[in-house]
């Protein structure tokens, strides 16, 4: 017996033993493959943002650049400055407006694409097979051409000796071109028509595998057409509404392009606020700790999103 | 860290620009971008046998940002007036003596000792203009030689006016303005011009460097301008005029210049002077519209250049000002009066 046991010992360790060399070798195999890609993002991901964190904490040096003295004066100078003209410290509100225009644009770009976006969403999804297609490839039509073109084409619209403005001239509607262009108006309205397909999209696909004849057992239930949207629809659709907020409110947060191009570059957007202490600003450490600001509001955001669909699973 | 994640990027970059050399020698040009006439680089391509590869950049500091890592293999770059300043302070041009060069004497006497390069160590001129503005004479009749204009607008320009978008262009003509020196850290001074610059952009329709479009468009009729812009959007709006504001404007010149350790210096300094020839700076003017500093090249250049009141500066202007870079202290000033002008 006791010999039998032992052999059977003997036989298992070896099975064990082969199966951690096999194991091993998958492991190395899994590392292996992984490989590219952990390298890829330490490369272009990783490591470019740990050296924008670094810089964060260092003094300006002289013409860019850096001087490799720990210094906090980035992150205090978003908040207080040493008043241009008299020499006490005051709180700063430049950043904070540049800031919050930022952020306000970005707010009201997304509600406006969720009120335009989300019946879009829905009229697609109540259609037939054949139309449904047709229409999600309307939709994606815009992503064909580059953005700068999209918003540039906004531009020849909207300007004084444009379009719209000579179509509504020489109809009668108008005698003198109305000023569209370079306000805030013309901003929003390039930011909606950018992103608006990020909205639908998202929203599309949570009400697609619907059973709409829920939207039929409620009206059977007596619930009011308002009702049936807020408990049934809205409910199925609150995944598909999170997402599209979220694409919707990143890209319009560090918006670069149209900001500059419709609204005629007289007021910073952050993405601009960025772009000047790195070239005539020459204060590398300032423009890197705006950058990682920036980027620690759009976590906030994902990670707010995170935790509602998570909550959203476990109900 | 950096340092080596750009030397990988630079290495790799050198590569695919030496493999494809077939000539004797070769030359790697860092130019801004479309400012190099590819006639004239074939021109000297074939008289020296050398290849030479053109790169570009966009601003000053982008290049300046690339060539201090080191190792970019770049052997000519062509930088601003003051950018020539910091690059020799920083050790980063080679000391290549353009003034003993063969061709040295066709340099324009002014043009020779300059702030930003004494008696001519270092550099030649490559192309030089005048930053000014361009206005509609059928908008606005009256004298245009003045940047009240800009800072304290007539009635038929107000919310017609384009800005450049560049921080150094918009707080030196406001100091000109108000008659206070340049790279100025006088806090009473600058809050004069801080004041100034809030009032008059309530005037201003936008900010931004896409001038000859926001003037032919006529979303504007009037913009700060480059020379070269401005004669440029006369073509398509031949109401436009040139200012030479009595209060005075800045001029820049690039400049033609070999960086320390490059790697082909030789066919650096044979370029150098080759720049300096008449007919290799009457093709950059023709390619890039800008005046050169090279005496004997005007009658290779094309007449609409030799004839154009943006480029040829009447009698009686008052001489371009080169602005050079302000110290730290002074540029930090001017960052925050920009950034509170465009908060």
């Amino acid at each position: 017996m006791s010999n039998q046991s032992t052999f059977a010992d003997i036989e298992k360790s070896q099975l064990s033993a082969s199966l951690v060399t096999a194991n091993k070798r998958a492991q190395k195999t899994r590392a292996l493959l992984l490989a590219p890609a952990v390298l890829t993002i330490f490369l272009i991901g990783i490591l470019p943002l740990s050296i924008v964190l670094v810089y964060s904490f260092l003094e300006p040096g002289s013409y860019g650049g850096v001087k490799w003295n720990l210094s906090f004066d980035a992150y205090i100078q978003l908040l207080f400055e040493e008043d241009i003209f008299e020499e006490t410290l005051t709180f700063n509100t430049a950043y904070l407006q540049i800031f919050w225009r930022s952020l306000s644009l970005a707010i009201v770009a997304t509600i406006t694409c969720l009120f335009i976006g989300f019946p879009m969403a829905y009229f697609i999804s109540i259609q037939s097979a054949h139309r449904k297609n047709t229409l999600l490839f309307l939709v994606t039509i815009p992503f064909w051409t580059n953005l700068l073109i999209r918003t540039y084409c906004m531009l020849l619209i909207l300007r004084d000796q444009g379009a719209l403005n000579l179509a509504l001239v020489n109809l009668g509607i108008l005698d003198k071109p109305l000023p569209l262009l370079y306000t805030d108006f013309a901003v929003g309205l390039g930011l909606v028509y950018a992103f608006l397909p990020f909205m639908v999209l998202p929203i599309y696909t949570s009400l697609e595998k619907f059973d709409f004849r829920m939207v039929e057992a409620g009206s059977d239930l007596y619930a009011s057409r308002f009702k049936v949207l807020t408990r049934i629809i809205i409910p199925i659709a609150k995944p598909g509404i999170a997402a599209g907020c979220i694409l919707v409110f990143i890209p319009s947060l560090g918006a670069y392009i149209t900001p500059e191009l419709l609204g005629g570059g007289k007021s910073l957007m952050i993405g601009n606020l960025i772009n000047l202490q790195f070239g005539q600003g020459r204060n590398w450490p300032f423009g890197s700790a705006i950058a990682l600001i920036l980027m620690v509001m759009v976590m906030i955001s994902l990670f707010v999103y995170l935790n509602r669909t998570t909550r959203n699973e476990e109900s | 860290m950096k340092t080596t994640a750009l030397t990988i990027v630079s290495t790799i970059g050198l590569s695919l620009v030496t493999s494809s050399a077939s000539a004797e020698g070769e030359l790697n040009i860092y130019n801004w971008g479309n400012y190099t006439n590819m006639d004239m680089i074939k021109e000297f391509e074939t008289e020296y046998d050398i290849k030479v590869n053109v790169d570009g950049y966009d601003n000053n500091e982008t290049m300046l940002a690339k060539v201090e890592q080191g190792s970019s293999g770049y052997d000519i770059v062509v930088p601003g007036d003051y950018m020539v300043a910091i690059m020799i302070e920083k050790g980063l041009l080679a000391k290549t003596e353009p003034n003993k060069m063969s061709n040295f004497s066709n340099i324009d006497p002014k043009w020779v000792d300059v702030y930003w390069d004494e008696g001519r160590n270092y550099s030649v001129p490559y192309q030089w203009g005048t930053t000014n503005f361009t206005v509609d004479t059928t908008v606005y009749t009256g004298d245009i030689n003045t940047l009240a204009l800009l800072f304290d607008t007539p009635a038929e320009l107000k919310g017609r006016i384009n800005m450049l978008k560049d921080m150094n262009d918009v707080l030196n003509a406001g100091l000109r303005y108000l008659g206070h020196p340049r790279c100025n850290s006088d806090k009473a001074q600058l809050k004069e011009l801080n004041d100034l610059l809030i009032k008059a952009k309530a005037d201003w329709r936008t900010m931004d460097y896409a001038v000859i479009e926001k003037l032919t468009s006529k979303d504007v009729d009037l913009s700060q301008s480059w020379n070269g812009a401005a004669k440029r959007a006369r073509k398509d709006r031949p109401e436009l005029a040139y200012s030479y504001p009595k209060e005075g404007f800045t001029g820049w010149m690039d400049n033609v210049a070999a960086l320390e350790g490059a790697p082909n210096l030789e066919n650096a300094k044979l370029f150098i002077n080759f720049m300096m020839t008449p007919k290799a700076a009457a093709m950059t003017s023709n390619f890039a519209s800008y005046a050169n500093g090279i005496v004997g090249s005007e009658p290779l250049m094309n007449e609409d250049l030799t004839s154009a009141p943006e480029i040829v500066m009447p009698a009686g202007a008052p001489a371009p000002e080169f602005v050079p870079p302000c110290a730290q202290e002074v540029a930090d000033l001017y960052t925050k009066i920009w950034t509170n002008l465009l908060k």
